[in-house]
């Protein structure tokens, strides 16, 4: 008998796939839901009473651009009395005084901004929006200065990694708590992008010396979370701690997933929250059970003694790259699938082709 | 011995109870973790008042602890929560 899993400690609540920018490697599907099959309020309201008593303690609302919801205030409001720890992961166009206003006092406990850039020209060329990252600072200000605490979230590739010092000094700047320097990770659009995203090795040990110098300069003031691609790894990311083992996503049109690149996996039915519980979702959905633990593993992860830090990996990169999911991730070195990354790696020494920018009923392709 | 520094938890960190786990929960954005009990005896401590010296008499008086054992304890506790980004000096 496998002992019953933990509740789960975060969801994800991807409000709505619209957005104003196109980012090529935006981490939602790429096939977008539309706006006409979002949940309603009721829904993600029940949603939230759900996820609250079955032990969610951490809230994340984010999107596409969860601004774009007009309830966003009301379902953050309903969060915080909940007593959940609720987060904004916005590319703030739309936030100004009037919109933060709103959410500061539904109670919201923290706005993370993602930046496509530390200068405006590269940033706007990437999220393929005029004016949008003079609008991100001017709404950096904004948090600051309303006393919420402030993640800004730079998203790095081959056209900005070397660009990593000034997005350090821009966290300071703002006098952010924190900052995430996180690599492109290739799923999705992101995967789609590959070629034109990846960077060189050398690129990134740059940036992480950068990462690692700018972290023992800044101890105790402003963290530093970094995130590299897996492709230089030599073992994989524990990816979500594990397959539903803490976390969970719901797409815009209701349906629970234990992360958000899970529906890029074939053959399976995911739940949709209108029509089961969250507990039972958690606890006993087909799904949700399927990869989780290590029961399912095969070898090399089954007799190796990483299986339960890592869990064997990403189930989505492994059914990317190699075409089943219920594989050891390629990223680690004892797969037998490892030479794929190295292979992968080798566009990143090649001229970049164009992105494919990310739209609703286009797959850019 | 006595420190006088004052800790509190930084902007966005919150500590509190929750039910379901019957534990105490520290959390902030992208962090979550349940301190262990010693730790938990610290943190409810943390007011943005109360100086680290304050907390070690409170933590000595209900635990009967030698009181340079647990300032040293408590201070490096801290020290490494700060560093972790819960709280702040
Ligand atoms: S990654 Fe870019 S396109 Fe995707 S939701 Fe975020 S801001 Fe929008
Ligand atoms: S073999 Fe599996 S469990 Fe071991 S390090 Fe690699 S991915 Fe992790």
């Amino acid at each position: 008998m496998v002992a019953p899993p933990d509740p789960p400690m975060s969801l994800l609540l991807e409000l709505t796939h619209r957005c104003p920018l196109q980012c090529p490697y935006c981490s939602n599907p790429l096939k977008l839901e539309r706006a006409a099959d979002e949940l309603s309020t009721a829904d993600w309201l029940s949603v939230l009473d759900q996820a609250a008593a079955l032990g969610v303690l951490q809230v994340h609302f984010s999107g596409g651009e969860p601004m774009a919801r007009a309830d966003l205030p009301d379902l953050v409001r309903h969060a915080a009395k909940l007593g959940l720890y609720t987060n904004l992961i916005t590319s703030a166009v739309l936030l100004n005084e009037r919109t933060l206003g709103a959410l500061a006092e539904s109670g919201l406990d923290h706005v993370q901004i993602s930046f496509q850039g530390s200068d405006a020209a590269g940033a706007d060329r990437i999220g393929n929006y005029a004016g949008g990252h003079a609008k991100k600072l001017a709404a950096a200000a904004l948090v600051r200065a309303s006393g919420l605490a402030l993640t800004l979230n730079f998203v790095v590739h081959r056209h900005n990694i070397a660009r990593v010092p000034d997005m350090i000094a821009m966290g300071e700047a703002f006098g952010a708590g924190r900052i995430e320097i996180a690599n492109v990770q290739y799923y999705g659009w992101g995967l789609l992008n590959r070629a034109a995203l990846l960077p060189t090795r050398a690129a990134l040990d740059e940036c992480t010396d950068t990462v690692l110098s700018a972290r023992a300069r800044l101890r105790g003031r402003m963290l530093i979370d970094y995130v590299v691609p897996d492709y230089y790894a030599a073992e994989p990311k524990g990816c979500m701690g594990g397959w539903a083992r803490r976390f969970i996503n719901i797409s815009p049109a209701g349906r629970a997933l234990p992360c958000h690149a899970a529906e890029t996996l074939p053959g399976f039915d995911w739940p949709d929250v209108r029509t089961h519980s969250l507990a039972d979702i958690w606890y006993a959905s087909e799904p949700f059970v399927r990869y989780r633990g290590t029961g399912w593993m095969p070898e090399p992860c089954r007799s190796c003694d990483r299986r339960e830090q890592d869990w064997g990996g990403c189930r989505c990169q492994a059914f990317a790259l190699t075409g089943d999911a219920s594989r050891t991730d390629p990223a680690c070195h004892l797969s037998p699938d490892h030479a794929m990354m190295a292979e992968a790696a080798q566009a990143a020494s090649a001229p970049a082709p164009p992105f494919a920018y990310r739209r609703i009923g286009q797959r850019g392709v | 011995m006595s420190d006088s520094r004052i800790p509190s938890f930084r902007r966005g960190v919150k500590f509190r109870f929750d039910a379901v786990r019957d534990a105490w929960i520290v959390l902030a954005p992208e962090r979550l973790f349940v301190p262990d009990e010693h730790a938990a005896e610290v943190l409810k401590l943390v007011d943005g008042a109360r100086t680290l010296s304050g907390i070690a008499d409170d933590l000595c008086a209900r635990f009967d602890a030698p009181r340079d054992v647990v300032l040293t304890d408590v201070a490096a506790m801290l020290d490494d929560l700060a560093e972790r980004g819960v709280v702040a000096w």
